[in-house]
């Protein structure tokens, strides 16, 4: 499944800090334009994952491919097909809503008239265009998250990565962020969207459910479920045996 | 303009921007050496006489003697504490942002040393500007041929400081880089004091001054300030560039920031 079919694609990842194991033979591979949760419990080994994703962390063991480059071996190429929104905001808060995005562009070699019309049609779509030269400290919570989503896709790359994005926002921004990037896989974008809160998840997603640094399950979220509630399948497989320490 | 070009500008110029706007930075940066200048050179100048040497061609103060020095130590604290903060937590967030830039990361990380030298520079200018304005000055072509020495010194020194807080667990904050690193450097240098002065008391001290990076970014400094290269110096900062920044890229390790506390997060 390696091929240039496939979005993006992990086969039996594993990493260590130190004698603590984080991941253990993860494989999972995503269909193109489809929007996949990776759910797992707070320590489960997402972040990891996450920062294995991004070439942050390396690992000898097991292979990465993004849009059929593997990232260890053609990591340019895979990256330039990658973007990413971290868990911590990675705005600079002094700065205008217009130079943190030309700032992004520039770190993918987007200058000029082509990184202007880019980053005008972004915040178009984000209905933030008049906001463009405001410091990124007067937007709410809501706003820099989608800004940062808005960013990720400036350079138009294949897979969004999206690690834990609605931590810190309430309810509201939490729907309207969950729902905006639903609709982004209509265009054909893959996203990884990982979290730990099951209500993120629609029946039509696709779910990986990552515990202990392994993978227990990769379908859909209604088959996962099983006629039930989603949340419930989820605390069965994740549940601790008692007297194991967590 | 090809994508290198680019992506470097736009990191020297968010970081040019930043520091011009953390006011508090742009204060300490140039109190430091000042009070050095005004307070300590004052005191010290009547205990240490100084004869003729290049390139100098007169007898000179000793405050004029310390500028280059101060100059150095401006780029030396800069070095250090942007390197720093590029390893660890403060600049965390900023930097796994930086590397998911599809550039090649050696570029990436000079991109960030390049935009740290331009901040020092910054600061190097209002020094002499200041410094000026007491009365201490060095001729007007000086001015402008010291800076390709502070772009070399400074690259040499922050890539000394990528360096060690790459590879140098125990330093991991401001004070022990200072105690360990910062104040040896300055001490051990000729910027306080002519080597031929340090040989006086003892001949050891003056050969580890003598091999100290941080004397021959100073003495590059000096001679480019009275138009003069210094052919032994420049070689000597250059080659330390090479080697601390070849070295530095085989230690940097993004993800250690982070692998200190692998308990944090998912």
């Amino acid at each position: 499944m390696g091929g240039r079919m496939t979005a993006l694609s992990v086969q039996d990842v594993s990493y260590s800090y130190g004698a603590k194991q984080a991941l253990r033979d993860v494989s999972f591979t995503l269909t193109p334009g489809r929007f996949t949760a990776l759910l797992g419990p707070n320590g489960a080994g997402k972040s990891t994952l996450f920062a294995l994703l991004t070439r942050l962390f390396v690992t000898g063991q097991g292979q990465i491919t993004v849009a059929g480059h593997d990232i260890s071996r053609q990591p340019r190429a895979a990256l330039s097909q990658i973007g990413v929104v971290f868990q911590q905001p990675t705005l600079d808060l002094d700065m205008s809503v217009q130079r943190n995005m030309s700032y992004f562009a520039a770190l993918h070699g987007l200058s000029g008239r082509d990184a202007r019309a880019r980053i005008d049609a972004a915040l178009d779509r984000l209905n933030m265009r008049e906001r463009a030269s405001e410091k990124v400290r007067a937007l709410n919570g809501g706003h820099r998250r989608r800004m940062e989503i808005a960013r990720a896709l400036l350079h138009d790359p294949k897979v969004l990565l999206l690690d834990e994005p609605t931590v810190g926002l309430d309810t509201a921004s939490r729907h309207a962020i969950t729902d905006h990037v639903h609709t982004l896989t209509e265009t054909g974008l893959t996203v990884l969207w990982a979290t730990h809160l099951v209500d993120e998840i629609r029946p039509a997603d696709d779910v990986v459910v990552l515990h202990r640094g392994q993978v227990l399950a990769h379908d859909r979220a209604e088959t996962i479920a099983g006629g039930a509630e989603l949340v419930d399948a989820f605390m069965a497989m994740t549940a601790e045996p008692e007297g194991t320490p967590a | 303009m090809s994508p290198w070009i680019t992506a470097a500008h736009a990191i020297i110029q968010r970081e040019v921007l930043r520091f011009v706007h953390q006011r508090g930075r742009f204060l300490a940066a140039l109190v430091r050496p000042l009070v050095w200048l005004v307070v300590f050179a004052a005191g010290f100048r009547a205990a240490l006489g100084l004869s003729i040497i290049p390139p100098y061609q007169t007898y000179i103060t000793y405050e004029v003697y310390i500028l280059p020095g101060l100059c150095g130590m401006i780029q030396l604290f800069n070095g250090m504490q942007s390197s720093l903060s590029l390893v660890y937590d403060q600049e965390m967030g900023s930097m796994r942002l930086l590397l998911t830039s599809p550039l090649p990361r050696w570029w990436l990380l000079l991109s960030k040393l390049m935009a740290g030298v331009a901040v020092s520079i910054l600061q190097v200018y209002v020094f002499l500007a200041i410094a000026a304005g007491f009365g201490i000055t060095v001729p007007w072509v000086g001015y402008v041929l010291v800076l390709p020495a502070l772009i070399v010194s400074g690259l040499m020194l922050g890539a000394l400081g990528l360096l060690i807080s790459s590879t140098v667990r125990q330093l991991e904050n401001f004070a022990g880089v200072m105690n360990f690193v910062i104040f040896p450097m300055f001490f051990l240098s000729s910027a306080l004091y002519p080597l031929w002065k340090m040989a006086e008391s003892s001949a050891l001290l003056r050969d580890i001054c003598a091999v100290n990076p941080f004397t021959h970014a100073v003495e590059l400094i000096r001679f480019a300030l009275y138009q003069r290269l210094e052919p032994w110096a420049l070689l000597w900062v250059v080659l330390g560039f090479a080697m601390f920044f070849g070295l530095a890229l085989v230690g940097y390790d993004p993800a250690r920031g982070i692998k200190r506390r692998p308990a944090r997060g998912g």
